[in-house]
């Protein structure tokens, strides 16, 4: 088998067995936004104008859920000295965990918005918009999320600092993303400009995240 | 196959770990490393295959794949397993086999090497510890690589599970691979040589570079 699909078979695998992080996702995605309208109350027309930003607020945080035992994992079990004894470059395994996390986490939280969009009173053109946003934008949430965890991938209690590292560096992302959802609701700027920023973000974040994520693992092994 | 050493040194945490090391060895042999607690072996195997960066020397594998780096000739039997406790024991090495681009996937084979093949379908998680080690020394089978470098192989193995690791290192510089192991017993291997990291670092180097320590009250 090839070095990159062994990674990714094995790290999805994981992801869904028992302790793996991807039905925690998904889960707590669903019990942030289904409390949302407890705290706010019945105002349906505030629910939907804010609806978009809090699904995009609880997938950024439902996607950190895993990120931080990442590297960290892999470092703790030795799994990270072969991991760099291999002959695949070290950015590419990276970037094959990257895939592997968002097909588990990410993934899932897009396929759920739709359902749990009924709960903000968004109606069938700004749930296609957020779906399409979610879509496009979880991806640059992992890659981004990729430098944080290999920075944290030493430090016991890692997870603490991989929020105040990568949410920072989320804020483009959270704010077009949410930007393109609206447009497509309300207006005024029309949904492709916002849009196609937050593809570029999510694509410039696909090559960025790997190449830092990597020198980052490679100073902390020495 | 020759991998050679000269004038190690290994600089870390304001010490020398360990400095002047030098060794040879060839395909067919075994170098045991010796050495107290805290003579640097650990860091001389894994400075070997740059987990650790050496702060000076050279090191040179002549015979090798030239396109290949020595780590990427080598396996490394660390003190950590490597292994996921959610999969299971066949899992785990065939992901092993996998990402180390292992021509041939004879999993079964090679736990049968280790005494596994019973186990093959349990989860890591259930196995102690001397199955666990067991586990990761499969993997040395699975992957075909000529350098061995092996940090206390035998512990937490019982007497029937270290003949048989013996019997597998035997095959291995049979085979032409080469050994390099850190050991505090005895390893029942012929043909070895023996490298003392006691009277190669003969004291930690605190004040021993004058220049260094000027600074200090």
């Amino acid at each position: 088998m090839n070095p990159l699909a062994a990674i990714l078979v094995r790290d999805m695998r994981i992801a869904v067995r028992v302790g793996g992080g991807a039905l925690m996702g998904v889960l707590f995605f669903l019990v942030v936004v289904t409390l949302t309208p407890f705290a706010i109350g019945p105002d349906l027309a505030l629910l939907k104008r804010i609806g978009p930003a809090i699904l995009w607020l609880a997938a950024l945080l439902a996607s950190l859920l895993a990120l931080d035992r990442m590297f960290a994992a892999d470092h703790d079990d030795g799994s990270l000295d072969l991991i760099l004894m291999g002959r695949a470059p070290l950015e590419l395994v990276v970037a094959v965990k990257g895939i592997a996390h968002w097909l588990t986490t990410g993934l899932p939280l897009v396929l759920a918005a739709p359902l749990i969009g009924l709960f903000l009173n968004l109606d069938a053109p700004a749930e296609l918009a957020l779906v399409l946003t979610l879509l496009v934008g979880t991806p640059a949430l992992t890659f981004i999320g990729l430098i944080g965890a290999a920075i944290a991938v030493t430090l016991r209690r890692g997870g603490l600092l991989l929020a105040v590292i990568v949410l920072p560096l989320t804020v483009p992302v959270l704010i077009f993303g949410v930007a393109a959802a609206n447009a497509a609701v309300v207006g005024p700027v029309p949904f492709g400009t916002p849009f196609t920023i937050l593809c570029a973000l999510t694509l410039a974040s696909m090559v960025v995240g790997p190449f830092a994520a990597a020198a980052a693992l490679r100073q902390e092994m020495e | 196959m020759r991998l050679s050493a000269v004038d190690l040194h290994c600089h870390r945490g304001g010490r020398d770990v360990f400095a002047g090391v030098s060794f040879a060895v060839a395909s067919g042999e075994a170098l045991i490393v010796i050495g107290r607690n805290g003579a640097g072996k650990s860091s001389l195997l894994r400075g070997v295959i740059g987990l650790v960066r050496l702060s000076q020397g050279r090191l040179t594998l002549e015979g090798g794949d030239p396109e290949l780096s020595i780590a990427e000739q080598a396996h490394y039997l660390g003190h950590q397993d490597a292994l996921k406790p959610s999969l299971s024991a066949a899992e785990n090495l065939r992901f092993w086999a996998g990402f180390f681009d292992a021509p041939s996937l004879d999993i079964d084979g090679a736990l049968d090497a280790v005494g596994l093949a019973s186990l093959a379908g349990l989860p890591a998680a259930y196995l102690s510890a001397g199955q666990r080690r067991r586990l990761s020394i499969a993997r040395l089978i699975a992957v075909k690589r000529p350098i061995w470098l092996l940090d206390e192989p035998t512990s937490t193995l019982d007497i029937a599970a270290q003949g048989r690791l013996t019997g597998l290192m035997q095959a291995h510089l049979a085979a032409g691979g080469l050994i390099m192991a850190a050991t505090h017993g005895p390893i029942g291997l012929a043909n070895t040589q023996e490298l003392r990291l006691d009277q190669a670092s003969p004291s930690p180097a605190l004040g021993q570079d004058p220049d260094e320590e000027q600074d200090n009250p």
